[in-house]
């Protein structure tokens, strides 16, 4: 009995093992697959386009009001701090750096997952569980090339642009607290901001978005073309998309951080 | 002539096609009958490559579909039109990108010639002025025509149903079987039908085969399968509760 629990624990264990090392390669190959029928033509102008519009431009409200408070909230819970030192000037230099290096990428990069990656996934789920993927294979259209390709160059275009939005609308949220409720004057807060910002600062935060949109555009596509089981099996695959992308964002994120913080100085 | 030889294929342990043979004459109407579920989708998808089998061949014309790389199966798939179950419109494509989609895809040909295409194909299923409407807004039975009008825009020479009754009102589905009846004779093709319709099968067939336990078990006209001495084959199309199909199977629970 106690042998038998034993056995059924390790096979557990190498179940899951072997399910995420598939899950793994199959992501890989996708985006082995994408990189691959990325350049050859037709190169899809119109279908990309529209994915910009849907991906980039339909998420600038969200992203501006999300970006504008936790400017204002950066500023406010910092001033807490440095008010004991009467260092506030400082507020605005610190609101710029961890916008740019930080908040601007992840914020946008989770917003864009939770919205845009959930919306490629239930659609890519639904087309998958319709037949609709099986039908443009019939139809001698591969659907990497037809259903992925857009959706990659949308998101790697749009995501560190809607980054690069971000920063400037997470840097005025800063603005409004620093001079209506801190006192900062105008020409002091906009020195502190733009001294002590390097191109390192800002470029750094786009490497990371160009990475994040990588991994939500793959996340979300390879969730979608795996979709098995109706309408359930698109609510489980949306959910994984949504959950699977959050922590790989996370994580890259970390491991971003400290590549910039370790090598390239 | 699609030759199936020795075709196996196995999912989770379960065989669903077990050393499967079947020879489809061009030009005849073959439907391939069975209950639900004894893989006669995935047979199907055999003969168009959406899936690969374990061992085995599918000749189309002596070249084997199951060894071809994507360029090879893209120019055999232009061959071949395939109306889905569910019709597996584009939702997000208007009826007229629908339909068209195969000659935007892969013909270069003018919008003029295009337009008159897909009104034709249209036409040949008895649909005419919807081309601007979204999939979303059409009943069952029009998003049948018109996944049947996408799977002839591009002529082909083989159309594969699958399934073309199911989910259709009796009316619905008799016009289906005539349409199929008709675009077989005016166009031509090689048609392989999947249905566990019997009324569909007898309206439509040249030939009836019986997909049963992975195998083909019995291949005939129409006629001689009506008047067959298989017991197996003689409950599936009287539709007998009882018989070797269902012996060992207990449906009490069910009621």
């Amino acid at each position: 009995m106690r042998i038998k629990k034993f056995i059924d624990f390790f096979t557990m264990i190498g179940t899951h093992f072997m399910e995420f090392i598939r899950y793994v390669g199959g992501m890989s190959v996708l985006t082995g697959e994408t990189l691959f029928w990325m350049p050859i033509p037709p190169l899809r102008k119109r279908q990309t386009i529209e994915q910009m519009s849907k991906i980039g431009v339909d998420s600038i409200a969200i992203v501006s009001l999300i970006s504008l408070f936790t400017g204002m909230v950066l500023a406010l819970q910092s001033a807490y701090q440095m008010q004991k030192f009467s260092a506030e000037m400082y507020i605005a230099s610190l609101v710029a750096v961890s916008m740019t290096r930080e908040l601007g990428p992840v914020l946008t990069a989770l917003i864009v997952a939770g919205r845009v990656g959930a919306a490629i996934t239930a659609e890519l789920g639904t087309m998958k569980v319709t037949e609709q993927i099986d039908a443009l294979e019939t139809l001698a259209t591969n659907p990497v090339k037809y259903l992925v390709v857009p959706r990659f160059l949308a998101l790697i275009v749009m995501l560190p642009l809607l980054t690069l939005y971000a920063d400037v609308i997470g840097m005025l949220g800063g603005y409004i607290i620093g001079t209506w409720k801190l006192g900062i004057s105008h020409a002091m807060y906009m020195k502190n901001t733009w001294d002590p910002l390097r191109y390192k600062d800002i470029y750094t935060g786009l490497i990371k978005s160009f990475f994040f949109g990588v991994i939500i555009c793959i996340v979300a596509c390879y969730e979608g073309m795996k979709t098995e089981g109706g309408a359930e099996g698109v609510g489980h695959a949306t959910t994984s998309s949504v959950v699977v992308s959050f922590i790989l964002i996370i994580a890259s994120d970390c491991f971003f951080t400290a590549l910039f913080y370790f090598v390239a100085r | 002539m699609i030759e199936i030889i020795n075709l196996c294929k196995h999912f989770n342990g379960h065989k669903v096609l077990d050393n499967l043979n079947l020879n489809i004459h061009t030009g005849e109407t073959i439907v391939i009958i069975g209950r639900s579920g004894c893989g006669k989708s995935v047979l199907l998808k055999h003969i168009i490559g959406l899936l690969r089998p374990d061992s085995g061949q599918v000749l189309i014309d002596n070249k084997d579909v199951t060894k071809m790389d994507e360029k090879e199966l893209g120019s055999v798939r232009m061959k071949f039109g395939m109306l889905f179950q569910g019709a597996a419109l584009f939702d997000s494509l208007s009826v007229f990108e629908n339909v068209a989609f195969g000659m935007i895809e892969h013909m270069n040909v003018s919008k003029s010639e295009m337009a008159k295409r897909v009104k034709e194909s249209l036409a040949l299923v008895g649909l005419k002025g919807i081309e601007d409407k979204k999939p979303a807004e059409l009943s069952g039975g029009m998003k049948k025509r018109v996944g049947l009008a996408r799977a002839i825009c591009i002529r082909p020479h083989h159309v594969l149903y699958d399934e073309p009754t199911t989910g259709l009102d009796p009316i619905m589905a008799d016009s289906i079987n005539d349409l199929i009846v008709e675009l077989h004779n005016k166009l031509k093709v090689t048609s392989i039908a999947v249905t566990h319709d019997m009324v569909s099968a007898y309206k439509i067939a040249d030939r009836i085969a019986m997909l049963y336990n992975g195998k083909i078990i019995a291949v005939g006209t129409p006629e001689e399968i009506k008047n067959t001495k298989d017991p197996i084959v003689k409950q599936f199309i009287t539709g007998a509760g009882k018989g070797p199909i269902t012996e060992g199977i207990d449906f009490n629970h069910l009621i």
